[in-house]
């Protein structure tokens, strides 16, 4: 086992199931030559050439729309788009074609296939290189979206993304790619779409996130253990279909919870998890659920300051589980 | 007619077989889609897309064909899906939303098609869409080193939509076997052509892309038949896609929800009627004594026996069971 980035984990994972399956290929902006904006794809065309690592023209609807032709004839397309930002022209293909065609086709039809894109902020993306869209597409069932947190969970949750049988987004935290590093098991192996990982155990809350948020509340959880306060952390890992049974489980062993997420806060992702506690686990809880989360304007400024404002970040997190026990 | 000289071979001559198939894939979808207004006006159907008028252009392209190829129609082509073998039964049940219905178990609006075994893709309704979809088939079949060609049709409203740009520029970049086939009926619903585009032809747009652009008379199943033709042995060739635009008309409105005496006088759509494919298919195999008269009535006393048939068995054939809404969400 060795240490390495996120963004590795991404790249093996690629690599693999390339080199294991030749119905796999890839398709989107820059990903030939250049290996993609943040190299995810580096060294992929020199070992499998330009007909399974193919240079899209520049649209996301058509890269979006091509990868489902090839999924519906026996391939199994890993469609990248540059920046989650960028995914709204594809939107159509997406929600009315990716997510519908089986069960439009009352099953004669379906697409395996995954699209992936860096979504997220802190990096002075501004506001076309920051956003999170995820919750856009939570409200489509038929799709899967699957977010990791460490490099192993990049590897193996896009192993198994590659090798289901319908449609998943795999949404990678930019942040993420070079910031956090953590042990790659060699050799093949897939972590399963549908289960959340608990990052840590504890007894007083429960902090759930997801993708750079996770790791956040890890680094939180480890402030708060200095004060005596004893935080589990739930990474989701996957936003649809959400593990319910692992949140609920928290709940009623630490009967509070606060959920975060970058995204703007209202219809926001976590706002599922706090109806799915409020509906299933009400009487568990010990105080009202809590949400930590990017606020209700367009987007992310570039400048720092408001950037920062704009964020979650450790201390934050750490804030507001001192304010929900307390309360 | 032909806009762009592209060098192919013509077709080999259709036998006398093939083109009496031909004419009663016509005369079929006719009177599926005659008898379907029928129902809708009865209270019978909730919804009809017809196809009336465009008979010739999509059982020429949809015949043209081979069964390896991908048919990715539009939802007005009932003409190309009976080609492929769809039947009245088949039409009939899907307009009643029943659950034997092959293309969606009852789940999508008829002229949605799909159909797997036949290499017809399953369709949805924003225009455009499957245009994508039909380089990407292509794509992955040319991987294969297979030699199929993905067809796909539009109206030519759809040749305002994005997707329509992209999938022309994918194709041509890749050199693709794709056909594009626009049917144009001369309106996207109500707007009449020159409000959607500042080009005369269609296929005048092919030459922005690289690629062979082909107009024909969408009335004569021969010439729609024989571009069809042409365009795909080029792409099997290597030499990539074609932009077909076969010149038609609906002589109905857009569906049974619109009225076209908003959009366009009688006087115009008389002169249409007179141009009908179907009259122009019947004066061919008679002339060339491929029918006789009586050979002739015949076949639509046939045709008419067998919508009846079709009508009668779907209306009792049973509705999808309701639990199973929540069924193929994702892979079982």
């Amino acid at each position: 086992m060795a240490v390495k980035n996120l963004i590795d984990g991404v790249r093996e994972a690629m690599h693999e199931e390339m080199a294991r399956d030749g119905r796999v290929v890839l398709l989107g902006e820059d990903v030939g030559v250049r290996g993609g904006v943040f190299r995810a794809s580096e060294g992929l065309v020199g070992e499998f050439g330009e007909e399974r690592v193919i240079d899209a023209p520049l649209g996301e609807s058509g890269i979006v729309g091509v990868a489902i032709g090839m999924a519906l004839n026996g391939l199994r397309p890993i469609a990248e788009i540059q920046f989650a930002d960028f995914i709204h022209p594809a939107f159509n293909q997406i929600v009315s074609e990716a997510a519908k065609i089986r069960y439009r086709s009352n099953n004669d039809f379906h697409v395996p296939m995954v699209i992936r894109a860096p979504f997220g902020g802190g990096v002075h993306g501004a506001l076309y290189h920051s956003q999170s869209v995820e919750a856009f597409f939570m409200h489509v069932p038929g799709l899967k979206i699957v977010v990791p947190s460490t490099p192993a969970d990049a590897k193996g949750l896009l192993k198994s993304a590659v090798r289901d049988e319908d449609p998943v987004m795999f949404f990678e935290h930019k942040r993420t790619y070079r910031l956090v590093r953590g042990e790659i098991p060699d050799g093949d192996y897939t972590v399963p779409i549908g289960k959340a990982r608990t990052v840590r155990e504890g007894k007083d809350l429960t902090i759930f996130a997801y993708g750079l948020m996770a790791v956040f509340a890890e680094q939180a959880a480890g402030e708060l253990e200095k004060e005596g306060i004893s935080a589990e952390v739930i990474d989701l890992r996957t936003l649809l279909p959400l593990d319910r049974d692992a949140i609920l489980s928290s709940i009623g062993k630490t009967h509070r919870g606060l959920v975060v997420y970058e995204a703007n806060r209202t219809m926001g992702p976590g706002a599922e998890v706090a109806a799915l506690i409020a509906e299933e686990a009400l009487y568990e809880l010990d105080a009202p659920v809590r949400r930590l989360t990017g606020p209700d304007v367009p987007a992310m400024p570039f400048n720092t300051v408001q950037e920062e404002h704009f964020m979650p970040s450790p201390e934050k997190i750490a804030h507001a589980a001192r304010e929900l026990l307390a309360s | 007619m032909a806009r762009t000289k592209a060098r192919a071979a013509a077709a080999p001559a259709l036998t006398a077989e093939a083109i009496r198939k031909a004419y009663r894939d016509m005369l079929l979808t006719r009177t599926i889609d005659e008898r379907q207004w029928v129902l809708n006006r009865a209270g019978k159907a909730p919804f009809v897309i017809p196809c009336r008028g465009h008979e010739a252009a999509q059982v020429g392209w949809g015949s043209a064909l081979r069964p390896t190829d991908f048919f990715l129609p539009y939802y007005r082509d009932l003409g190309v899906v009976v080609a492929c073998g769809y039947t009245a039964r088949q039409a009939m049940l899907s307009l009643f939303g029943k659950a034997e219905d092959l293309t969606s178990g009852g789940r999508q609006m008829p002229g949605h098609y799909g159909w797997r075994e036949r290499h017809i893709i399953t369709g949805s309704s924003p225009v455009g869409t499957q245009v994508l979809h039909a380089v990407g088939i292509a794509y992955a079949s040319r991987l294969r080193g297979e030699d199929a060609v993905a067809a796909t049709a539009l109206g030519e409203g759809t040749t305002s939509q994005g997707d329509f740009h992209e999938a022309l520029n994918w194709a041509s970049i890749f050199k693709l076997p794709v056909l594009f086939i626009v049917e144009n009926n001369e309106y996207a619903i109500s707007v009449p052509q020159h409000k959607e585009m500042a080009v005369q032809d269609v296929s005048e747009r092919a030459l922005g892309y690289g690629m062979a652009g082909v107009t024909v008379d969408g009335n004569d199943f021969f010439a729609c038949y024989e571009a069809t033709f042409q365009a795909a042995e080029r792409g099997r060739r290597g030499e990539g896609p074609t932009l077909l635009e076969f010149k038609t008309y609906r002589t109905v409105p857009h569906s049974s929800d619109d009225d076209d005496r908003a959009y366009r006088t009688r006087e115009e759509v008389e002169e249409w009627k007179q141009k009908d494919p179907i009259t122009r298919m019947q004066a061919h195999v008679l002339a060339e004594g491929i029918l006789t008269k009586e050979e002739d009535e015949a076949l639509w006393r046939e045709v008419r026996a067998e919508v009846d048939e079709a009508i009668a068995y779907a209306e009792q054939a049973p509705y999808p069971k309701v639990e199973d809404l929540h069924r193929h969400v994702y892979g079982e």
